[in-house]
């Protein structure tokens, strides 16, 4: 009993750091990039697509040995895509300013790489509540990592944090890191210190990981060598 | 509609909101398969060919077939079930009548399903009101746009090879530092399309 309730916990919190999804498995760059520009954004985000991760991963896995193999792909799609319908209408119903912010990347959580990443490699093989436990901690780690690169982008780039004001209204906020390039930058910059704790562990640096890439079985990259 | 702004529409497309510099739509390919040139093309017209196909196809069937009967909420799953299905369809079609097409784009086709470009783009036409010609300009100038940056950026990448990077910088994070700088110059195209057209 208490071995079963160690490997949840470590399934819960691999996704945090040991397999970050944004840093080190670099699943999801595009909401990454595109909705960090404030970090009420990267939570609201993040948590959007905790919701969506948690519950299809529960049905997925639940549905693990009736969907047949050949046609899982599209079956993972259609179910990943009426969560995200159900979460789009509840933001939109509840949080009216959170969908106007994150606007087309709301619907996009479907081909989040996270989610039908997830999907393939976790719940289609395990039981229900591991798959949900690695939904929760796959989530929050997404979560994490957003709010840390929206915050930075915010206090540099506007001077606030969550909106309140933090930097001294006399210092001219860099306004270049809450524009296109400053997403790059900063996850750039991110990950080379995600590379440099891992490498102090021992651990390699992150690359663009096809493991991970719900298209590695049939994708000729993958076959050539991978992405990188 | 007049020519002046379907070129409007175009440019803008290309290089004021570029897909990839500044909507940050079709990131992973733009990473994944920058390195050569070659790859770099022909990623971009699978992308072209899938997206102008996509919004061809889903435009009026959110026009005549979901908004008419309120089905408007059904949005988002119609149209990634269509992108999947499409894209399906094309590489069987093109596996059985054009071999020599399917052998230089057959292995991009897999990634363009869950290739958050083609779902944003369709999607966008419809948030944006456009109408089919317009959306129609629209995506092809999103297409070419990303076009337009996976062949610069390859070209950075390549200049990267044989620089001296900072041993944490290597890998990823020095190629998203380098889109940083390519997204800076494509910032001097801001206002540029409003300044000729209006």
């Amino acid at each position: 009993m208490a071995k079963k309730q160690k490997s949840l916990f470590e399934i819960f919190t691999a996704g945090f750091v040991k397999e970050n999804p944004v840093l080190r498995l670099v699943l999801g760059t595009c909401p990454t990039l595109a909705v960090t520009t404030m970090a009420f954004n990267g939570l609201g985000m993040g948590l959007a697509a905790t919701a969506v991760l948690i519950c299809s991963n529960a049905l997925i896995s639940a549905l693990r040995k009736i969907i047949p193999d050949k046609i899982h792909i599209p079956v993972y799609i259609t179910i990943i895509a009426a969560f995200v319908s159900v979460v789009q209408m509840l933001v939109k119903a509840f949080v009216p300013a959170l969908d106007s912010a994150l606007g087309i990347f709301l619907p996009l959580i479907v081909v989040n790489c996270i989610i039908l990443g997830r999907a393939e490699s976790f719940a289609g093989k395990n039981k229900i509540i591991p798959s949900i436990v690695d939904g929760i901690g796959m989530g929050l780690g997404f979560t994490i990592a957003l709010v840390c690169m929206g915050s930075i982008r915010e206090i540099i780039g506007a001077g606030t944090w969550f909106g309140i004001q933090i930097l001294p209204a006399a210092i001219d906020p860099m306004l270049i890191l809450i524009l296109a390039p400053g997403g790059f930058f900063v996850f750039g910059v991110l990950m080379a210190c995600a590379n440099k704790l891992a490498e102090k562990k021992g651990k390699a640096p992150a690359t663009l990981n096809c493991a991970g890439c719900p298209a590695s079985a049939s994708c000729g990259q993958a076959q050539k060598g991978g992405c990188e | 509609m007049s020519v002046t702004g379907l070129i409007s529409i175009f440019l803008a497309a290309i290089l004021t909101n570029n897909f990839v510099l500044s909507k940050f739509l079709g990131i992973c390919p733009f990473l994944g398969v920058s390195k050569k040139l070659d790859t770099a093309v022909g990623m971009s017209v699978a992308v072209i060919f899938v997206m102008f196909i996509a919004t061809a196809v889903t435009w009026p069937i959110q026009m005549f077939i979901l908004n008419p009967n309120g089905l408007s909420y059904l949005q988002t799953i119609v149209f990634i079930l269509i992108i999947a299905a499409l894209v399906q369809f094309i590489e069987i079609f093109l596996k059985k009548y054009i071999p020599s097409l399917y052998s230089a784009l057959g292995i991009y086709l897999p990634l363009i399903t869950t290739n958050c470009a083609v779902l944003g783009v369709t999607t966008l036409n419809i948030d944006e009101g456009y109408n089919y010609v317009e959306s129609l300009v629209n995506t092809v100038g999103a297409g070419v746009g990303f076009m337009v940056a996976m062949v610069i950026f390859s070209g950075v990448r390549g200049r990267m090879e044989t620089s001296d990077v900072p041993k944490f910088f290597q890998g990823l994070p020095i190629v998203l530092i380098a889109a940083s700088i390519v997204a800076c110059s494509f910032l001097g195209f801001g206002g540029l399309v409003d300044g000729l057209f209006n």
